[in-house]
């Protein structure tokens, strides 16, 4: 039993390492993606592409797009004077707001009377479109108060300093920064592990059964067991190679703060493995082919990635798939990274997730056991 | 294993079906300690389905096999122990090197440690890859990762061995050295069971099976299948143009069968001695330039052609 199991790992490892492209590919791209969605995955919207028209061309009406420029949501990349170039930017997705000030827009904030701000956006982009305009709600809120005040306090400088106004206070918890990297850094690090695992355990078995070596191990005496074990344990451990690796780059290049323990990290980790393995197994079992593999790889990574908190909340789900999210190992996984990251908690707060996922990688890999037969058909 | 003069492989009415489609179809087979049984038949005729039955791969839709006493449906762990197999696929790690190939697969095994070194260098040796351990077996040239392929499969020095079309795409001289390795085990007892689709090689087995649409056509030795079949003498016909020459002797009346062999045609006459002449005047009259025209005697093909042909007849019929 032990001769043929250390029979299989040592041909696995020695498959894994032997050339340095498949050594790279084990560890490169992870990271890589790491640094990337580190940086592309965030929830702030900043630098939204802006076209600007200003028919007033006043002291006023510059003072309002110096705010614009000045802000750190908008990108001022374009001064137009033509309404018809608008379309055209927008049509090729060079910008995504345009703002309009009209002629006499000055002479009626002096006059007392309301005066326009026209907001064009994207409204295809419909996340963006809709934060744009609140931000542009913002800066132009700021800026009818001040010249209120400016005025106010022209004519009576008195009733000025009695204006009352309200100011948030506010009081974040864990994140203090309000930094959204703190936020999806750990998420990502939970869809890399999901994503290596998944297709490396799938498409180690998938390959064997394709290039007809598995039909040879099958004829042997080996046991499924032994035959399971020898195919899993090399990504086990290499799972949780890439887990310490992109988790160092979280902290140490993202900065992220690790406030609770490793170890509760690391149980975490392995109860997720486990459960990306079973999957890995299980689909190598519905696939004859690496190519179908690769199907039913993304028709699992997908949702199980979409449907696990990553970026959008559980509770904004539709009820029903918000149960189905009880059957995803990534969601609780996600639970786990957050909370021992950005909280610190330990197991007396994160024991539900943690025999969650026990359970669903117990289910996962005693089924993905059973439905691997020593056998063709 | 119980008794030792039970034929080791015993086939009795074995039955594959995929769905609706029957590939292997009441197949009856025996064969002795130490015997080549060579399984002939062209693409599709159920020559790998029944194998892998044997090998207890696939499970027999009906009917029963036993394999070194054992039932391969209900114990197929027990005869996995007292087989080797060569798929028809090449099947060892081209990314790993000989010696790790012959190491994971003796591993699998279990070969012990003490006879281990001397099965390796056993190997080495047959397969003439001395000195060449650390090459990767994806570089080796197909004649020696077959020989490999057979040490792997033999490495438990098993009595009862299965080798689908093990010298596929194999070079003359190394399929020759092949075959050799092969008698040198039937001759130490050994019981092959071998695919193949090439004729020639057809002539180094004790016995042979003839299968055609998953059924047995027929079976026995080399000799035995080529009086048997051929009612009738052979003649060669070297003649252009080809194509024409076949339809014309396809309806002369004595004429039995004509085929096309390589760049010639095999007829079937009741007496070639009689028949050559008037073939000879009956082509030229019609515009064929007959370069060659003599009796020969039958090769397997062409018992093979001759059989398939009264099969497939009888079929539609
Ligand atoms: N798993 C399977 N499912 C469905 N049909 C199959 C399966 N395996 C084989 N067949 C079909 O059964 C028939 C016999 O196949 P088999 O591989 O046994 O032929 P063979 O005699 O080995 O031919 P070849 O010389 O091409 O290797 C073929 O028509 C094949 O398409
Ligand atoms: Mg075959």
């Amino acid at each position: 039993m032990l001769g043929r199991l250390r029979g299989m790992l040592i041909k696995e490892f020695i498959q894994v390492f032997r050339d340095k492209r498949s050594r790279f590919l084990l560890f490169g791209p992870p990271v890589i993606q790491m640094l990337v969605f580190g940086y592309a995955a965030t929830l702030e919207i900043r630098h939204i592409p802006t076209a600007v028209l200003d028919f007033d061309n006043s002291q006023v009406s510059r003072d309002l797009l110096s705010r614009f420029t000045a802000s750190p949501y908008f990108d001022v990349r374009a001064r137009l004077n033509d309404r018809r170039q608008i379309g055209e930017l927008i049509d090729r997705g060079d910008v995504t707001v345009a703002l309009q000030i009209h002629a006499g827009f000055a002479q009626d904030l002096r006059k007392g009377r309301t005066a326009r701000l026209q907001v064009i956006v994207d409204s295809s982009v419909s996340n963006t479109a809709l934060i744009a305009v609140g931000y542009v709600n913002q800066i132009a809120g700021r800026f009818s108060q001040d010249y209120q005040r400016e005025r106010l306090f022209s004519t009576s400088p008195l009733v000025q300093s009695q204006l009352p106004s309200i100011v948030l206070d506010r009081r974040p918890w864990f994140n203090t920064d309000f930094d959204s990297q703190w936020f999806f850094v750990p998420g990502v690090i939970g869809n890399l592990i999901l994503v290596m695992v998944v297709s490396l355990t799938a498409f180690a078995v998938v390959r064997e059964r394709e290039i007809g070596t598995l039909e040879q191990i099958m004829v042997t005496p080996i046991g499924r067991l032994e035959f399971i074990l020898g195919k899993t344990v090399p990504f086990f451990l290499i799972g949780l190679l890439d887990t310490t690796l992109i988790s160092l780059v979280g902290t140490l290049w993202f900065g992220v703060p690790l406030r609770g323990s490793i170890g509760v990290l690391a149980i975490g980790a392995i109860l997720f493995i486990l459960c990306m393995l079973g999957i890995g197994l299980f689909i190598s079992t519905i696939s004859m082919t690496q190519q179908q593999a690769m199907v039913s790889g993304f028709f699992f990574n997908m949702p199980a990635i979409t449907f696990s908190g990553f970026a959008t909340p559980i509770s904004s789900m539709p009820e029903f798939m918000q149960w189905l999210t009880y059957l995803n190992p990534l969601r609780y996984f996600l639970d786990v990274l957050r909370g021992v990251y950005l909280k610190g908690v330990g197991l007396d707060v994160l024991w539900p997730q943690m025999t969650a996922m026990g359970v669903l990688g117990l289910v996962m890999l005693t089924i993905s056991v059973a439905r691997f037969h020593k056998s063709l058909d | 294993m119980t008794d030792n003069d039970a034929p080791p492989v015993i086939v009795r009415d074995l039955v594959k079906r995929f769905g609706d489609f029957v590939a292997v179809d009441r197949i009856n087979l025996e064969a002795r300690r130490g015997e080549i049984v060579g399984f002939l038949g062209p693409n599709g005729a159920g020559k790998s389905t029944t194998i892998r039955m044997l090998c207890g791969l696939l499970r027999p839709t009906a009917g029963q096999a036993l394999v070194a006493g054992y039932d391969v449906a209900r114990e197929p762990e027990r005869v996995r122990q007292r087989i080797g197999y060569m798929s028809q696929k090449f099947s060892l790690y081209n990314d790993l090197r000989v010696i790790e190939n012959i190491r994971f697969f003796a591993s699998l095994y279990e070969v012990p440690d003490s006879v281990l070194k001397e099965r390796v260098s056993w190997i080495l040796d047959m397969a003439g890859l001395s000195g060449r351990k650390s090459t990767l077996t994806g570089t080796l040239p197909s004649g020696w990762k077959q020989r490999l392929a057979l040490g792997c499969a033999v490495l438990h020095r098993p009595p009862i061995l299965f080798l689908d079309e093990p010298t596929s795409g194999v070079d003359p001289i190394s399929r020759r050295q092949f075959w050799e390795l092969i008698h040198t085990m039937a001759a130490e007892g050994v019981t092959v069971l071998v695919t193949t689709h090439y004729m020639d090689e057809a002539e180094y087995c004790n016995r042979l099976v003839l299968i055609f649409q998953g059924r047995i056509v027929a079976s026995g030795s080399p000799t035995e299948l080529k009086q048997r079949a051929m009612t009738g003498e052979l003649v060669l016909v070297e003649c252009a143009p080809l194509g024409l020459a076949l339809d014309l002797l396809r309806q002369t009346p004595d004429v039995a069968d004509a085929a096309v062999f390589g760049n010639a045609l095999h007829v079937v006459v009741p007496e070639a001695r009689t028949m050559i002449p008037r073939l000879r005047t009956h082509l030229s009259q019609h515009g064929v330039i007959v370069a060659r025209m003599e009796p020969i005697r039958p090769s397997l093909e062409d018992v093979f052609v001759s059989l398939t042909a009264a099969q497939g007849a009888g079929g539609k019929a």
